[in-house]
């Protein structure tokens, strides 16, 4: 596997690619803020969320489906919201007797499910969205500006930059303990499972020693440039009207699919 | 076992007063009680380019962690006159350009710009300078159009060059590089040796490269087991067999 | 996905947003007090340091053990990381883990980002470290015990603070999600533990001295092994509640008040969720939204401006 597994980021030379990053970080968090808002069934108002998606999809030029495609992350977790749909509340619509147990569907139970499901669906959607358009380094520099800790973000970007070498490490001890394991065909392979475990638990902990280890030259390779405890960086972003336009269009998106939502 | 040297005096360095770097007597030993360096002493003048070489362990790396005061030893050292201290410090570490072996530890940044950027901004340079001087680095290492890459992305080669270029952007009196060429395929060596031929800079360099240094450097220094066991003409100590056999090394 | 290794990182539109933001409250108080007692512990080497060992927790997750039939045991390493780095260091890598794995990757959402910090990165720290604290005085056999028991503890204690987060949130049916999570992590803790130990005991042969008794007793003392326990015993005392008598415990939140009408109402679960004065209109509850949304914002600057005050003097 390779490194480029881990890009998220798609390059076009799209209107979206190019707004500042801050406005979108803050667009995108206004508007998963404003789906946790909406009510269970506002369908009209659900309608209005994915049409703006797929407006922003086609602006992104990524292609109109491009983040339905890439939207069934989150799927396997919509089973632990099954059991919304046997609310005691609200009108039984059957009665299936599983011998152990009745489970009776109601129809306020299915309208919070499938609310639950669309909320979600939208806000993954929106996050892909996010991080395909804007690289990763300029979204930690939008956190930067939006007055995350200097220490977190700095964190963050770390963790971007090792995450690539640490996990080529991590490829290299499987592979190694592949080529090591070959079993004969029709016997079983590799000991019990105990064994097992504590082999992968000594490949964690050797990751750890060459991790800690490298972390000391990292912190060499900082003070021999300079580095004294605070970390310094160029502030490229300077948000043009444009961005402070799109960034309004966005509120008043909001208001609008509220309004949408809650009155009817 | 340690093997019994004797000092080289068959030589005569050029006339120099040590203007760049000056070593005198270095001892160091590290927490756990190995002894790193057992008397080191060496000078370097502005302009020249010297490669430094012995096997694994004798004391290459600890040496060169001393240039930028990462390690404190024992004896005198200065480098431009002046000598580790405090106060110091932060303009020897822009004097002296240490790139280390592993360009993954060195670029640490998720970008090409930010990690060329990060020496000069953390010596206070305005931020029109930075941007100035990144682009100057990454010219001269010929890698105009790489500030927006990740960092992730290159290749060996181009991480190679682009470590060089972090510490170029620092404007350094003396670049010290450890292991430039280990790793790289031909292509990618040709290209660095052809790099640091043109850098007009005076420079340190560690390598088991001897072929490297036969090309691009016209003294060499051989250590063994923390100490400097000859000093001089790279021609001259490549033609003692006997030398480099004593030291594990090869005549290429 | 690369990697979900278990069901515990919530999505976006699973949980309602009260408990989104207290949980968002709560972390962020967590994560500022840990960046500035990490950065006293560890000075300018906090960031190259906290940066790789949060790149190594990401690609630790990535090891996997087959166990049987074709499933595989994952790591989540929230309680390797409190016990080898301290529980405040622990806490920001974890911070940073699980923000990248939201943010870059989808796997968690942004708005639930907080309460998914705090159940995979706090309460795994307190569990894990507050466990192994109290017998890092003991032999090396007691000490990986402790390690493994508290690495499994701190995978259920999280299972647990995520069904109760789903239900509370009207996304889940206590008597459904609770056994769901809390059997399909009994299982994952296994491997958890049994990679932790092992970790643990490879870092004591061959580098003792990351593990030495002195630094454990400097990264926290009482106040964790007291964090551990509570939450320990919490989750041991709610484990049977819920799972034998959901409607017990169900009935137990509504009598302190903590659950207004089941669920009924689920996206209005909370009373304070609306604004008295107002009335229980939508206007409101979006007011009440939107004052939530700007306590947290409030807190956060005034987090933030603290911590450089700190720096600075």
């Amino acid at each position: 596997m390779h490194a480029h597994a881990f890009d998220q980021y798609l390059y076009r030379d799209s209107f979206l690619h190019r707004l500042d990053p801050r406005v979108k970080v803050v667009g995108v968090l206004a508007l998963i803020l404003s789906n946790a808002l909406l009510p269970d069934g506002s369908w009209a108002a659900f309608a209005l969320v994915w049409l703006a998606l797929l407006v922003a999809n086609d602006l992104s030029r990524l292609g109109l489906w491009f983040t339905l495609r890439r939207s069934f992350v989150a799927l396997p977790f919509a089973l632990v919201a099954v059991s919304a749909i046997f609310s005691p509340n609200g009108t039984p619509l059957a009665e299936w007797d599983l011998g152990v147990v009745t489970l009776v569907p109601t129809n306020l139970g299915v309208i919070r499910f499938v609310s639950i499901l669309v909320r979600s669906w939208l806000s993954v959607q929106m996050a892909i969205l996010l991080v395909a358009t804007t690289q990763f380094p300029d979204l930690i520099h939008a956190f930067e500006h939006l007055r995350v800790p200097r220490v977190l973000t700095t964190t963050i970007a770390f963790l971007y930059r090792y995450m690539f070498v640490l996990t080529d490490e991590v490829f290299r001890l499987i592979r190694a303990r592949e080529a090591r394991s070959a079993g004969l065909p029709g016997k079983k392979r590799g000991g019990s499972v105990l064994w097992r475990a504590r082999v992968t638990g000594s490949m964690a902990g050797q990751l750890f020693l060459r991790s800690y280890e490298r972390s000391e030259r990292i912190y060499n390779a900082m003070i021999a440039r300079g580095y004294t405890g605070h970390i310094r960086t160029l502030n490229p972003h300077i948000l043009t009207n444009r961005d402070w336009l799109v960034l309004w269009a966005v509120f008043v998106l909001i208001l609008v699919i509220q309004m949408v939502g809650w009155l009817r | 076992m340690p093997i019994e040297h004797e000092t080289l005096t068959n030589f005569v360095l050029p006339e120099c007063d040590g203007d760049v770097l000056q070593m005198h007597d270095l001892h160091f030993a590290y927490p756990d009680g190995h002894v790193a360096l057992r008397g080191v002493s060496l000078s370097i003048c502005e302009g020249e380019k010297v490669a430094l070489v012995g096997p694994n362990g004798a004391g290459k790396s600890t040496l060169m962690l001393h240039l930028n005061g990462i390690l404190k030893g024992e004896g005198d050292l200065t480098i431009a006159g002046l000598s580790i201290t405090e106060d110091h410090l932060p303009v020897i570490r822009a004097m002296v350009g240490l790139v280390f072996q592993n360009p993954d530890d060195q670029l640490f940044s998720p970008t090409v710009f930010d990690d060329i950027a990060f020496g000069p901004l953390h010596m206070g340079v305005p931020e029109d300078e930075v941007r100035q001087r990144v682009s100057d680095a990454l010219a001269a290492v010929q890698m105009k159009d790489f500030g927006d890459r990740l960092s992730h992305h290159l290749s060996m080669g181009q991480k190679k060059r682009i470590a060089i270029a972090t510490v170029l952007a620092m404007r350094p009196g003396i670049l010290v590089l450890d292991e430039p060429s280990a790793g790289l395929d031909p292509r990618a060596r040709r290209l660095l040796i052809e790099l640091l031929r043109q850098l007009p800079i005076t420079m340190l360099v560690s390598t088991h490269d001897l072929r490297m240094v036969q090309e691009l450097f016209p003294r060499m220094i051989i250590m063994d087991e923390g100490q400097v066991v000859a000093d001089g003409d790279t021609d001259e100590l490549m033609a003692d067999i006997a030398l480099l056999t004593a030291h594990g090394l090869e005549q290429p | 996905m690369l990697n979900s290794p278990a069901p515990l990182h919530i999505p976006d539109g699973f949980l309602n947003l009260v408990i989104s933001l207290v949980f968002w409250a709560a972390t962020i108080l967590m994560v500022s007090l840990a960046i500035s007692r990490t950065n006293k512990a560890l000075g300018e080497k906090q960031i190259p340091l906290m940066g790789v060992m949060a790149a190594f927790i990401f690609a630790a997750q990535m090891l996997n053990f087959p166990v049987a039939g074709g499933t595989s045991g994952h790591f989540l390493g929230g309680a390797l990381a409190a016990i080898v780095l301290g529980p405040w260091a622990g806490i920001l890598v974890m911070t940073a883990v699980v923000s990248v794995q939201a943010v870059l990757f989808q796997d968690g959402g942004l708005l639930v980002m907080g309460a998914n910090i705090f159940n995979m990165g706090i309460l795994t720290a307190m569990v894990g470290f507050g466990l192994y604290r109290l017998v890092a005085n003991g032999n090396r056999g007691l000490r990986l015990a402790t390690a493994g028991a508290a690495a499994w503890l701190a995978t259920m204690a999280a299972a647990l603070l995520t069904a109760l987060q789903l239900w509370l949130s009207g996304t889940s049916r206590l008597e459904i999600v609770f056994p769901a999570m809390m059997g399909v992590h009994a299982l994952i803790g296994i491997g958890e533990a049994l990679i932790t130990v092992a970790a643990i005991g490879f870092i004591e042969q061959t580098r003792p001295d990351l593990l030495s008794i002195e630094k454990t007793a400097d990264s926290g003392g009482r106040g964790w092994v007291i964090a551990g326990l509570v939450v320990t015993l919490l989750a041991v005392l709610i484990s049977p509640l819920a799972s034998g008598d959901p409607d017990g415990l169900e009935r137990v939140a509504d009598n302190i008040g903590f659950l207004d009408r089941g669920l009924d109402a689920p996206y209005q679960l909370l009373p304070d969720y609306t604004i008295p004065f107002l009335g229980e209109t939508a206007i409101s509850t979006i007011v009440a939204g939107v004052v939530g949304a700007l306590v947290v914002f409030g807190l956060l600057i005034l987090v933030g401006r603290n911590l450089r005050r700190g720096r600075d003097a």
